[in-house]
Parts: structure tokens; sequence; C-alpha cells
């Protein structure tokens, strides 16, 4: 591995590259950690930015082509920073039987947002997920981490009224 | 660690259940969590503290019960269940135990969703803590390992599981001890297990319940086999949409690693496993064996031709086995009881007990164990209790967005891989999903025509071309502006993706159309020639709706 120079420098002085760091360092800085870097990543930052993913791709000897590649292959990574808080639509056939669709519409009317946008004010994230595996409760519906079950248009409205109006 | 050290382990913490007079058990896995368990779980102890310093009586978390819908579930040593249990309640059940149970929260138990069930699986959901190791092994716990490695030759484990007729539980229904055998028979320089918890069919969580219920029964499985096939490192790789799964797996493989139980020269012998997790990061088709192994090696998650199956050539070139997480779990019971016991549960050709995800329209959602050869009917009418608010059946949809939609007429036949697939459907994974009238079968072929197209990787013409084009036209049947030309296109687009994809992705895409076109083809004619919706779902849209 003598060929790739040495590894480069953190982007900045942020202390949660330390942790992004430690990941790399724990699977010998070998290039199969890259989704766990990511992971990582994500997790400390919110998201994944151009910078994050060049220093990523040169700390682990991938090209940047991979290291976007992977990125953009699972849906769990995102490129662009979040809302503050995120609203999280289960789409799970057990949901979308019983009326998720309803509910991206419920958000649409009230915030103007589809799934994958943020609001203007940048408090708000609708995104939809694939299943939840919370298929009795159906539908489902994560508030900020918190999972919330038989969910109906009208208390959904009534959740993000309580984030928009506490914050404004 | 020895079998003697095993079992005093259990003995004591069988001593120490024994030492309270009464328990009371909260589910705490992610259904109930979701409902605040966790409250109520802590609303419970309080109260038991305040009494008698908790001295007579214990409560615990426990694993998922599986009436997720009438959740938080609680029970207790009386014989209860109970549902709805707020926290506010803790006083009432706690008191109960002396005296009469509490009418009000009473979930009735000697009903077909309960009676109907045999757990072999799920044997422990619901009754054990997940996050200790020690409530594990005082159920019998890692005895099968144990006795496996001391007393057992790796062949013989094979042939346990061969006997035992287990077939893969993720869907295909592949025999395990043939998948085994070829494993164990392959040589590299190194082998790998791997654990398939990428549990992506929308509308299953079987797995997700295994994992947080019961995690130490997938890591027993999955020492069993890499001792039979001769692996030295496993790993997990399990969806990062699972986070309580995710905790309880790290704890129970650090409670393993500490007990000896896994790592070096596990109970003394010469066999070594090294278990480690891998996280999904949303990617359905990381489902398909050769897509994941792509993905534990850090790359997207395409698969790749077949042969060589990863049996030969798996994870870095080496030979690896792959099973799914029930099937793991199986594995232990197998062998604690031998073959030939589990031989005799269920039909000729499909044996032993499946987990079903029941969901949907449906009274009782949740989870059940039922052996193989059961009805549909049984199912969703007995132990799913029928569907609710008087609306009529319409049909079952199995196997996630591989399977296929099922009608009435079909409700008779017994689950098992052969019938499931002779009717247009597959076994999958376990998600059941039951729709009544107010489901638009056009709709619902649909949504899981979006789903494919999403989730195709993009690597074969005619799963990524095919998907998009076979979604256009459902879009536009669902619109009322296809024409009976179109019908036609879309079938013979169903027959090319069937057998011209790389993939069980691609090949099994057009199933939930195929089976639509089967049985509910008056509703597509509806739409095409009339311009109506049956079940008053589609309408006549310029504008598209907001899809995912």
């Amino acid at each position: 591995m003598a060929t790739y120079g040495p590894k480069p420098a953190p982007p900045n002085a942020d202390k949660r590259w330390k942790l992004v760091d430690a990941t790399m360092r724990k699977a010998g800085g070998h290039s199969r950690s890259l989704i766990e870097t990511l992971h990582t990543v994500q997790e400390a930052f919110g998201y994944l930015d151009e910078e994050a993913l060049r220093y990523v791709a040169l700390s682990l000897h991938v090209p940047m082509s991979r290291a976007y590649g992977v990125a953009t292959f699972y849906h769990f990574f995102t490129l662009k920073p979040g809302g503050r808080h995120t609203c999280v639509i289960c789409m799970g056939t057990a949901c979308y039987i019983k009326g998720a669709q309803q509910l991206i519409d419920a958000v649409h009317r009230t915030l103007n947002i589809s799934p994958g946008e943020t609001t203007e004010d940048g408090e708000v994230s609708l995104l939809t997920a694939r299943c939840l595996g919370s298929c009795g409760l159906a539908p489902a519906v994560v508030y900020d981490q918190e999972v919330a079950g038989k969910v109906e248009p009208d208390s959904l409205k009534q959740h993000l009224a309580k984030w928009t109006q506490h914050d404004s | 660690m020895t079998l003697e050290e095993l079992e005093e382990i259990g003995r004591r913490e069988r001593a120490a259940q024994e030492g309270f007079q009464q328990h009371v058990n909260v589910c705490v896995a992610a259904g109930c969590l979701s409902c605040q368990s966790d409250a109520v779980k802590d609303a419970l102890s309080n109260e038991v503290a305040s009494r008698d310093g908790g001295k007579r009586c214990q409560v615990k978390g426990v694993g998922c019960m599986g009436l997720c819908a009438e959740g938080p579930l609680v029970s207790t040593s009386d014989g209860q269940l109970y549902q709805h249990v707020a926290p506010s309640d803790a006083a009432e059940i706690v008191e109960s135990l002396d005296a009469k149970p509490v009418a009000r929260l009473h979930c009735p138990t000697d009903v077909p969703f309960f009676e109907r069930q045999k757990k072999i699986v799920l044997e422990n959901s619901g009754e054990i803590d997940p996050e200790r190791i020690e409530e594990y092994i005082a159920r019998d716990g890692y005895l099968a390992l144990t006795r496996a490695l001391t007393e057992m030759k790796p062949q013989q484990v094979i042939a346990e599981i061969t006997t035992s007729g287990l077939r893969g539980r993720g869907g295909a229904g592949y025999p395990t001890g043939l998948k085994w055998s070829t494993v164990a028979k392959a040589t590299g320089t190194q082998k790998f297990v791997l654990c398939n918890a990428d549990e992506g069919d929308p509308g299953a969580f079987m797995d997700r319940s295994v994992l947080e219920s019961d995690p130490h029964r997938v890591l027993e499985g999955m020492l069993i086999a890499a001792y039979a096939v001769g692996a030295s490192e496993g790993y997990i790789y399990v969806r990062a949409e699972y986070p309580l799964a995710i905790k309880r797996l790290k704890i129970a493989i650090r409670q393993a690693e500490r007990l000896g139980l896994l790592g070096s020269n596990i109970c003394g012998t010469e066999f070594s496993l090294r278990i480690d997790l891998r996280l999904g990061a949303g990617a359905f088709v990381c489902g398909e064996e050769t897509a994941l192994i792509a993905s534990i090696e850090g790359k997207r998650g395409t698969p790749r031709p077949r042969p060589p199956y990863p049996a030969m050539e798996g994870l870095f070139g080496e030979p690896t086995l792959i099973n799914n997480v029930e099937t793991y779990a199986s594995v232990p019971p197998i062998l604690r009881n031998g073959g030939m016991w589990y031989a005799q549960i269920g039909t000729e050709k499909s044996k032993g007990t499946k987990v079903f995800a029941l969901a949907g329209r449906v009274r009782n959602t949740g989870l059940v164990e039922v052996p193989m050869g059961i009805t549909l009917r049984e199912m969703v009418f007995d132990m799913g209790g029928g569907i609710p608010e008087g609306k009529r059946f319409k049909a079952v949809q199995t196997g996630g967005p591989s399977g296929g939609c099922l009608p009435a007429e079909t409700l008779d036949m017994p689950v098992e891989y052969e019938s499931l697939a002779k009717v247009g459907s597959i076994m999958g994974s376990g998600g059941m999903i039951v729709m009544d009238e107010s489901s638009c079968m056009v709709d619902v072929a649909k949504y899981f025509m979006e789903f494919c197209m999403t989730e195709s990787c993009g690597k074969c013409a005619p799963c990524r071309v095919g998907t998009y084009q076979m979604h256009r036209i459902l879009s536009a049947i669902t619109n009322m502006t296809a024409t009976e030309n179109d019908l036609k296109t879309l079938e013979e687009l169903c027959d090319l993706v069937k057998h011209t994809s790389l993939c069980g992705l691609g090949q099994s895409s057009p199933n939930p159309v195929l089976s639509t076109l089967r049985y509910f083809l008056a509703e597509y004619k509806a739409h095409v020639r009339e311009h109506r919706c049956p079940a008053g779902v589609c309408a006549m849209k310029v504008q598209e709706t907001v899809t995912a």
C-alpha cells in the first residue's frame, strides 16, 4: 500500500472527523469499509457533502467515482442537509393499503413539500421509507426518530403544526 | 465454557427467576415500543419497587408477543395478557396479581390467533429479556452448540439438518442441508458465514422481530452453521432501518464473547468464529445474495451472474454460506430435538414452521408462527379474525414485490413452497398482506412495480428499462388513458422481464402484475374499456399524484 501516499488531513478542525477517522482505523483503512465510513459521516454530520466524500475516498484509496457511486446508490445516504425536523412516512405495503398516500398528500397540502424535499425555512423535511417493519401499526410515521402508529391525516397535521408553531 | 458450566449458568438463572413469586413481562419490541411500552415498563417497575422493594415480583422487558396491533402488551404470571396498557394502569395490574385480573385490559388468549400457532423460532419471544444471555441459556440456549462442538462431527450436524428437511426461509426455499454440504465440500483459504438480515420486503417484519426478541438464537444458529461448513468469520448484514435490532445484536455479540461462546477456541475446541455486523444502507436489491456480498465488500450492491455460486466463490472470492435470519433461528431447536422431530411438522415437501407477518386489512395484525400446510383461510379468517368494518375480502398478497396477489378461490390451499408457486405467488420471506374491496388491484400492481422500478439496480437492461415501461403502462391504466394494446404490451413485457433479467429482483418483478392479470382481469378491463375504477381508488387525473 506504500504507493498510495500518506493519509490526507481532515478538511477542517471539526472534532467530528475524529469519529470518521476512528471508523476507518478500526477497519485498517481498507477500502471495504467505505459504506461503514459513510454511515459514520452521515451520523456525525447529517449528510454527505463533496468535501466529506473526497476526504473519505482519498483516505480509503478508492476513486472518487466509487465513493460517489456508493453514496448515490443507497437510499439511506443523503447528499443534502435535512431540515430541523424530519417526518418519515412509511410506504410499505401495509401502510400503503391503509392510506400512506393520503398522509403524503396531507403534508403536501400543509407544507407544500414532496418526499425528499425540505420546507424553504429549513424547518421540516419529508421523507418516505420503504418499510419500517411496523406493519402491525400501519400506517406508520417517524417524527424525529419517534415512531408513531395508526396515523391519520389530522393527527399528522397536528404534529406538523406543533413543529412549525413552536419554532416561529 | 464446558457443558457443565453452561448448565450451571442455566440452573442459577432459573433459580433466580423462581425466587420471584410473581412475574410481569412487558413487550419492548419495536411495535409496542412505538406505543410507549418503555414508559409502561418503568411505571410497573416503580409500582413494584414501592410495594415490597421488588423482592416478590419481577418486572422485565421481553420480546414480541405477536399481537402488535393491540400493544403495548403485558403478560403476567397468573396467565393474563393485557392489551393497550398505559403507564397509569400499572398500580391496577400489580394489585391484580393478588386478586382478580383486570377485566378492562383483558386480551383473550384462547382465540385461534394464539391457539393455532406452533412456536419454534419464536419459542422465546415474549418470554425472555433479549438483552440478557443468561435468560437464553436458562431456556436451553447454546446447548445445541455445545453438544455439536463436543459430541458431533461437522458431517453429522449437516446430516441432522438434511434430515429435518429445513428449507431457506428467505423466500426461495433452497434445501438448507444441501447448501451447507456444498459449502462444506468447497475449498478455499478461508470460509465465511453470512446472515441475511436485510429484510427488504415491505410488509415483512419477521426477521426484525426475531433479532429484537431473541438475538442469541440467530448467533447460535450461525455458530453451528460455521462449525458445520468450516467457516471462521461471519457477518450479519442488517438493515440500518432497524436500530433496535442492531443494538440488541451488538449486546448479544458482546455477551457471547464474554462467556467464550464466540471468539477463539469456543468451548475449548479448535473451533473459532468471529461475528461482525454490517449495516445496509437502504437498497432492496441487497437482499439478493451476490448483491449482499458486494455490499459487504464496500461496493454498490449490484448482483452478478451465477454460477459461480457464493458457495464456491462468495465474499472476497472465498466459499460463503448465506442464510436468512429465520433459517439460522430454526437451527438450534433442530439440533436439540433432532432432525426427525422437525421433519414430522409441516407437509411432505415443506417441513417445519414458518413465521408470517399478518398485516393490512385484517383485524388481528401481528406476528404468527404456524406449521407449514395451514390454509390461507385459517390464517386470514381464523387467526387474523377476518376483515374489519364489515368489508369483503379481496386478495392476500404474499412474498412482497416478488410475490403475487391471491384471490378468494385460493384461500383453501395449503401454505407451502410448491402450492404457492403453482398459483403464481411465492412463500417469500413471510409477509402476508390482506386486502379488501377498498383496494384496487391495478393500483396495487402499480405500487409494486414502482417499488421494483426504483429498486432496480440498473445493471441489466430488461429490469432497468422493463420495470420503467411496465410502470408507465400501469400508470396509464390507473389514469384511464390506456388502450387494449397497452394491456397486450404489458403482458409481453412481463414475459420478457421475467425470462431475461439477471437476478431474482428483475425475474420476479412481473409477479404482482401477472397474478393480478390472472385473477383480476376484470378490474384491468374496467379501467381500460369503461374508464372506471371498481374500487374507486383511481381517478382520471391530469396531474400526477405526489409519489415517493
